[in-house]
């Protein structure tokens, strides 16, 4: 007997890639820039020891000045959004299936680390243009080609925290990511080199290992020095490189 | 009932898949041990099997989420492990615990998922045929059990799909939901996408298959169609070419008189009590009767009224799943 003919069904096709990304980042960031606890993380905290910060310098001159404080204001904010508010995000995702349901969609797993990033350069830009403009209205005078190398050392310092921020996510459960994620975050702001330069001798010396401390030092480098500081962006490059290896090795979608 | 259009759009050939390491403290642990399956387009394919089984694995493994430690996964012609955006087009999966982000907006999620695909469903059909209308604006984690099941379904379902992957699609939904589930798959087999999904409700899977596979213990321990598997079709299998016996005992049935039945009985009625109803899954022959018969005879037994009934899914679950 002749098997009945199959209708014809249209082939469902993916939309173009740089399609699916860009919505998908546009997608990620508004969801973060319409969450309290994220914009709390990411802009509002930042924002208070910027000008913390800056009231005590007038206080006291063990506080830095604007120039130094401002950019490492920035290097925080950038590690709010990037790691702390990425990785919790998508440790939850993780934990709820999402990241599993997505891998399933046209956008894929390549598809959703890459608008994820998208989703934090969103965030950060939006980040900079807030925190920059109340540095200057406080007296920040940044190196004007500096700014240049400072935009250049934020995307690199924003894919080094997404690719730790992931691969905490991606290897241990949400509550464990989300405590982790905040007091790594809080340690890395108040003690690792990101808003407050680290001794460079001694036991400091190590300490400048560490990327939250890279990317203050680059930070620093680019906007009070206009100059890029090649030593720090190699450390964030390598803790890059090392989190993307520990990812593939360790991550797992749910 | 759905036409067979033979096109196999889904088939797992010996498909093992384990955890742990031979070094680790636990081992290894196989959860597939070598499926077997084929899913065909136009069809409903149902997987079955009690907890563990490793129904939600092998769904797993055919969606390109788990990589099989042996054999072999063709989804559409491909490998879903290493496959592209062009072929998680055609297919739509529903995970079994949903896949939702809680603080979105069940339109947001959709008419994101939508922009992933070229042609994706249009929007306010899937709405409609799923009744999501009520509650398209209130964030998903305020939606109700059966409400969330929705949500995920048109998730999986917005891509248009060719074959779509169902873990537990009825789940937690209310009788009306129930059947807008129902209808909706009917119509997708009627257009003749395939589609694969397990569940626990063996009545649902009864309704819905075309095809029906039984795990236990990472293997596929029976399958075929719903008629084949009950021996109620025209070519009955032979070990399956039963009925189901059912008779009224006229007094409470003791422990020893359980145990010592040549069979074992379901009770049918709420408690084990005079005129309590009692059902034998598989008499297949004369000689299972006489035995009954015997039983009965040695209990001192005379029921006070016998029927056959044809054998359920349920029936053949139960047999197949009991250790």
């Amino acid at each position: 007997m002749n098997q009945p003919e199959a209708p014809t069904l249209p082939r469902s096709r993916p939309a173009a890639a740089h399609r699916r990304v860009l919505a998908h980042g546009l997608y990620e960031a508004r969801l973060t820039l319409r969450n309290g606890e994220q914009l709390l993380v990411s802009l509002i905290l930042p924002l208070l020891v910027l000008i913390g910060l800056h009231r005590a310098h007038a206080v006291t001159d063990i506080v830095p000045g604007i120039d130094t404080i401002a950019p490492g204001v920035l290097s925080l904010a950038v590690m709010a959004s990037a790691f702390a508010g990425a990785a919790i995000a998508t440790g939850f995702e993780r934990q709820y299936g999402v990241l599993a349901y997505l891998a399933t969609t046209p956008l894929g797993a390549t598809g959703l680390i890459l608008g994820k990033s998208l989703a934090v350069l969103c965030v950060i830009a939006v980040q900079v243009l807030v925190l920059g403009s109340a540095g200057f209205f406080l007296g920040w005078s940044p190196e004007p080609l500096g700014i240049i190398w400072m935009f250049g050392v934020v995307i690199m310092g924003a894919a080094t925290f997404t690719a730790l921020g992931l691969l905490l996510a991606g290897t241990v459960r949400a509550e464990a990511t989300l405590a982790l994620a905040n007091v790594a975050w809080v340690l890395m702001g108040a003690a690792g080199g990101a808003v407050l330069p680290l001794e460079h001798d001694g036991a400091g010396a190590l300490l400048l290992a560490l990327p939250s401390a890279a990317l203050g030092e680059a930070v620093r480098g680019a906007t009070m020095e206009g100059r890029l500081a090649v030593v720090p962006i190699l450390i964030l490059a390598a803790w890059a490189l090392a989190a993307i290896l520990a990812a593939r090795k360790w991550f797992t979608w749910k | 009932m759905a036409v067979s259009f033979s096109v196999a759009c889904l088939r797992l050939a010996n498909v093992r898949y384990a955890v742990g390491t031979a070094s680790s403290a636990r081992g290894v642990t196989e959860i597939l041990s070598g499926v077997d399956l084929t899913a065909r387009r136009g069809e409903v394919t149902v997987i079955i099997g009690p907890n563990g089984a490793g129904k939600t694995t092998t769904l797993s493994c055919a969606q390109g989420l788990l990589r099989p430690s042996a054999g072999s996964v063709q989804l559409l012609g491909q490998d879903p492990y290493r496959a592209g955006a062009d072929l998680r087009a055609r297919v739509g999966v529903m995970l079994q615990d949903g896949g939702l982000p809680q603080s979105v907006k069940p339109r947001t999620l959709l008419t994101h998922v939508a922009k992933l695909h070229r042609d994706p469903w249009p929007l306010e059909d899937l709405v409609d045929r799923l009744d999501l209308s009520a509650f398209l604006g209130t964030a998903i984690r305020r939606l109700s059990g059966g409400q969330k099941q929705r949500v995920a379904l048109a998730a999986a379902l917005i891509g248009s799909p060719e074959l779509v992957f169902l873990d537990e699609p009825s789940a937690g939904l209310d009788p009306q939901s129930r059947q807008l589930v129902f209808d909706l798959i009917d119509h997708l087999r009627s257009s003749g996408i395939g589609i694969v999904l397990t569940t626990h409700l063996l009545e649902e899977a009864q309704h819905l298959a075309d095809a029906v596979y039984i795990l236990k213990d990472g293997v596929v321990v029976r399958h075929g169609t719903v008629s084949e598997l009950t021996g109620i079709g025209e070519e009955p299998h032979s070990h399956t070419a039963a009925r189901r016996l059912c008779f009224a005992s006229p007094r409470a049935l003791t422990r020893t008189e359980l145990e010592d039945a040549p069979y074992p009985l379901e009770l049918d009625s709420d408690a084990n009590r005079a005129g309590a109803r009692w059902g034998v899954p598989a008499i297949a022959s004369p000689a299972d009767l006489t035995a009954l018969a015997r039983w009965w005879e040695r209990s001192g037994l005379f029921p006070a009224e016998i029927s056959f009934e044809a054998r359920t899914l349920e029936d053949v679950f139960w047999e197949v799943s009991s250790p």
